[in-house]
């Protein structure tokens, strides 16, 4: 193994490869609630070309290699199950080129979504991407590579969807690219008219390729943005809210909380609906029109709109939202992971009365967050648990539960977004048979030596 | 113990031929002083009334009766008998949760004489300079000492009996023999609501409009007259001490400050319709706070002088952009003594993504 080691070195130089304990320990885990693996080396690449020369120094050698962006999946997606090599993308932090009348830029693989933001606040502050509520480090391409949403998710869908290209390594170390680029030096559709192959290495955890370079879809950023905070106590009217308010296709972003603490938040359900305008008479519109949707349950005295002092609204507009990581110490000792269902908006008031349920058994804090996806087609609920890292009785029962509901979306037909290891298999497990052996030939076909990530999306 | 019951006298109403508590209503049409008086007998007879479910919650009833004979405290009773919501459930749910006392809250070196804060966190940029230098240190703040007399607005007069005579003896416990009031509501809870429920209030209230006033007789010489016109913007809670209302022309006075003479101060004043917009929806609340800022533009007002934290919430992005300057009464007497304001405009209107970064 040592031979790994100096080839990788040779790879980036002596500066960017460890394989010290201290390193692989940091490496070896993730702050939710997965069991550490440690990797057996950890490597900085710079360019393209050294992720090509590690995957192809892994195939020979038959290491396993996990890519990491960030690492904030908090279900241990990028916990290196059998060792191996750990790929931090972080150097390759460049923002490549911004089209501005075609709206995308093109990013490598390590870039944050903080520096793509403030990037185009300083150059381009006229447009705007789909910044995700995780911390501001987050990466963009791993944000993509698990389906991340974003504050544009409710007008345009998934983080993944707003791909607009890709270049990537191939678990056999070739370089492809994907989409328009492919054939246009233009980045602007990751698929269409061609076939879209960008499948092929979106959702899939890095078990399929590393992504070097990612174009990504940028939209108008509006003069004005503002908020709307509408309350109800009864879960089963959230469904008809959202549908009345996506039915009139105005609002940038909708997004249901609920938490016992702090005490204004309990008894209630959240709705924040996030609007932008250029000019006054604009954002006053699309008010009236929020107004207008839900007034039927202003007139019934089931919900209204509450006024948000000037003061109160910066938290509400932070992009992204510091809400969740105030949140995440809520038990103290910096234990928080959240899960949950990608599901129709109609779920909303069982996976509430689940999370309830879960977090009354197991005698822990809960909150959720859920976000409306593409216009209403479905939402993104969260179940949300915090625990005291010291306290392992604590972290086991956040664990059941956090499993337990995950079994219970899926049983009521979600999705569960970003699946830990095993949620993944109970995912395989109910999934159709020739789905599952289409996606067991992909990978074997793209990573015959199955070294990409492994543990991830395999069946057993 | 909870508050008693309402010290009402129904032969002064049956005795009233003014019924000014609904003929001068702003929001009611009760022109006709025979259907006002019929529609008044109902409320004090526990029976229907559209005074129940037309009313805005605006106090102003509680100034308009010459008999102080409680008519808005009457009204809220019977709101809440009748299970009528003046808002939806859920925004009531969320006021009578977000001040449930929970044992945080910040009492100060507390001497006779303190400042409550009551639980308004607004209040904490204002406190401060010449006018505070030798009080600030001794003030309270929370939840614990919340006089809880917003739940006038949601039909919750339960909640005030159970909870502010708890906040009193909360309040007498720290040895304070003055309170000074940093608002309208903590004063009218001591001075109006808890001698209207027969509860003895231990320490004496004092408005800090009286304070300042005797601040700035103190620290005359220091005065730099400012020479403007200014609109008052009084608040639902000043309905409940109107007594004390002089004391603006009083500070006025003492700071070179004109209050222009404009169809809705005193009396007629307009509420800054924050709670109409949550009770009644955003086409009343938005006539109401048009028709306000037009007069106060009308009459030549370069001010809009606020004693309400939460009507300078409301208000202050409409007044800045009809061209006038939003100023709390601190504020305004912090000017006039050359010291800085405490409290900063943040306009709504500013561009997304500044608001973006500075949220972080």
């Amino acid at each position: 193994m040592s031979d790994v080691y100096e080839a990788l070195q040779e790879i980036v130089g002596k500066d960017y490869v460890s394989n010290q304990i201290e390193e692989c320990y940091f490496y070896g885990r993730d702050p939710g609630l997965m069991p550490p693996h440690e990797p057996d080396y950890v490597v900085m690449p710079k360019t393209t070309e050294e992720v090509q020369d590690i995957v192809k120094l892994a195939n020979r050698e038959k290491v396993p290699i996990t890519p990491k962006g960030a690492g904030l999946a908090l279900t241990g997606l990028v916990i290196p199950q059998r060792g191996g090599i750990l790929l931090d993308m972080k150097r390759m932090d460049e923002i490549l080129e911004v089209n501005e009348k075609a709206r995308y830029v093109i990013v490598e693989g390590g870039t944050t979504h903080a520096a793509l933001m403030s990037y185009l606040i300083k150059h381009y502050p006229h447009l705007r991407h789909s910044v995700p509520d995780s911390p501001p480090i987050a990466t963009v391409v791993a944000n993509a590579v698990i389906h991340g949403k974003g504050r544009l998710t409710q007008q345009r869908g998934f983080n993944s969807d707003l791909v607009s290209g890709l270049e990537v390594v191939l678990p056999t170390g070739e370089i492809c690219r994907i989409g328009s680029c492919a054939v246009s030096q233009y980045w602007f559709s990751k698929g269409p008219p061609l076939p879209d192959l960008s499948g092929l290495f979106l959702g899939w955890f890095g078990t399929t390729g590393i992504i070097t370079k990612l174009g990504m879809k940028l939209y108008p950023c509006k003069k004005i943005r503002d908020v709307m905070l509408f309350l109800t106590d009864k879960a089963e009217l959230v469904p008809e809210v959202i549908r009345k308010l996506t039915h009139t296709e105005m609002f940038e972003d909708i997004v249901i909380t609920a938490s016992p603490i702090p005490l204004r938040f309990k008894g209630n359900f959240y709705i924040l609906v996030f609007m932008t305008a250029d000019s006054d008479e604009e954002l006053e519109f699309k008010k009236k029109m929020a107004w207008d949707a839900l007034w039927v349950y202003f007139e019934s005295r089931d919900g209204g709109f509450v006024s948000i002092t000037p003061d109160m609204k910066p938290p509400f507009l932070a992009m992204p939202s510091k809400d969740t990581t105030r949140f995440a110490d809520v038990s103290k000792g910096g234990g928080f992971e959240y899960g949950g269902p990608v599901t129709p908006i109609d779920n909303f008031p069982i996976l509430i009365k689940k999370l309830e349920e879960k977090a009354e058994a197991y005698k822990l804090f809960y909150a959720s967050i859920a976000r409306v996806i593409d216009g209403g087609h479905s939402m993104g609920f969260y179940f949300s648990y915090t625990f005291n890292r010291a306290n392992p009785d604590e972290m086991k029962r956040a664990k059941k539960a956090l499993h337990e509901a995950a079994e219970f979306a899926l049983e009521e037909g979600g999705v569960i977004w970003k699946p830990n290891i095993n949620e993944q298999q109970m995912i395989m497990e109910r999934i159709d048979p020739n789905t599952l052996k289409l996606m067991t030939s992909i990978k074997q076909l793209l990573d015959p030596n199955g070294i990409m990530n492994p543990g991830n999306w395999e069946a057993k | 113990m909870p508050l008693l019951q309402l010290k009402f006298d129904r032969t002064k109403c049956a005795d009233c031929n003014a019924v000014s508590c609904l003929v001068k209503c702003q929001y009611m049409d009760f022109q006709d002083k025979d259907k006002a008086k019929k529609e008044w007998q109902k409320v004090i007879n526990g029976e229907d009334s559209s005074v129940l479910e037309a009313c805005t919650t605006c106090y102003a009833c509680e100034e308009y009766c010459p008999f102080e004979n409680h008519p808005f405290y009457m009204i809220v009773e019977r709101q809440e008998e009748k299970g009528i919501l003046p808002a939806p459930r859920p925004i009531v749910t969320m006021w009578i949760n977000q001040c449930e006392p929970v044992g945080r809250f910040m009492v100060g070196k507390i001497e006779e004489k303190a400042l409550s804060y009551c639980f308004l966190p607004q209040l904490n940029a204002l406190i401060g300079g010449k006018l505070f230098e030798n009080i600030a240190h001794s003030s309270f703040f929370g939840q614990e000492f919340f006089c809880n007399v917003v739940y006038l607005h949601y039909a919750k007069m339960s909640v005030i009996k159970d909870r502010l005579p708890k906040v009193i003896e909360n309040i007498a416990r720290l040895g304070v023999k003055e309170v000074i009031c940093l608002h309208d509501e903590c004063y009218g809870a001591f001075t109006s609501l808890a001698p209207a429920y027969r509860t003895e209030v231990p320490f004496k209230p004092i408005h800090y409009y009286e304070f300042l006033y005797n601040r700035l007789e103190e620290l005359k010489d220091k005065i730099k007259p400012l020479n403007v016109k200014a609109a008052y913007q009084r608040n639902c809670s000043t309905r409940l001490c109107p007594e004390i209302d002089h004391y603006v022309d009083d500070i006025f006075g003492l700071l070179g400050v004109e209050r222009v003479k404009r169809e809705y101060d005193k009396e007629n004043a307009l509420c800054c319709a924050e709670t109409i917009r949550m009770a009644k929806g955003p086409a009343m609340a938005d006539d109401l706070q048009k028709k306000n800022v037009d007069d106060m533009v009308k009459f030549g007002a370069e001010y809009c002088v606020f004693n309400c934290p939460a009507c300078y919430d409301s208000l202050a992005e409409k007044v800045a952009r009809a061209g006038m300057d939003p100023i709390h009464m601190i504020d305004l007497c912090r000017s006039a003594l050359g010291e800085e304001r405490g409290q900063k405009l943040r306009l709504e209107g500013m561009p997304a993504l500044q608001v973006a970064m500075e949220g972080k």
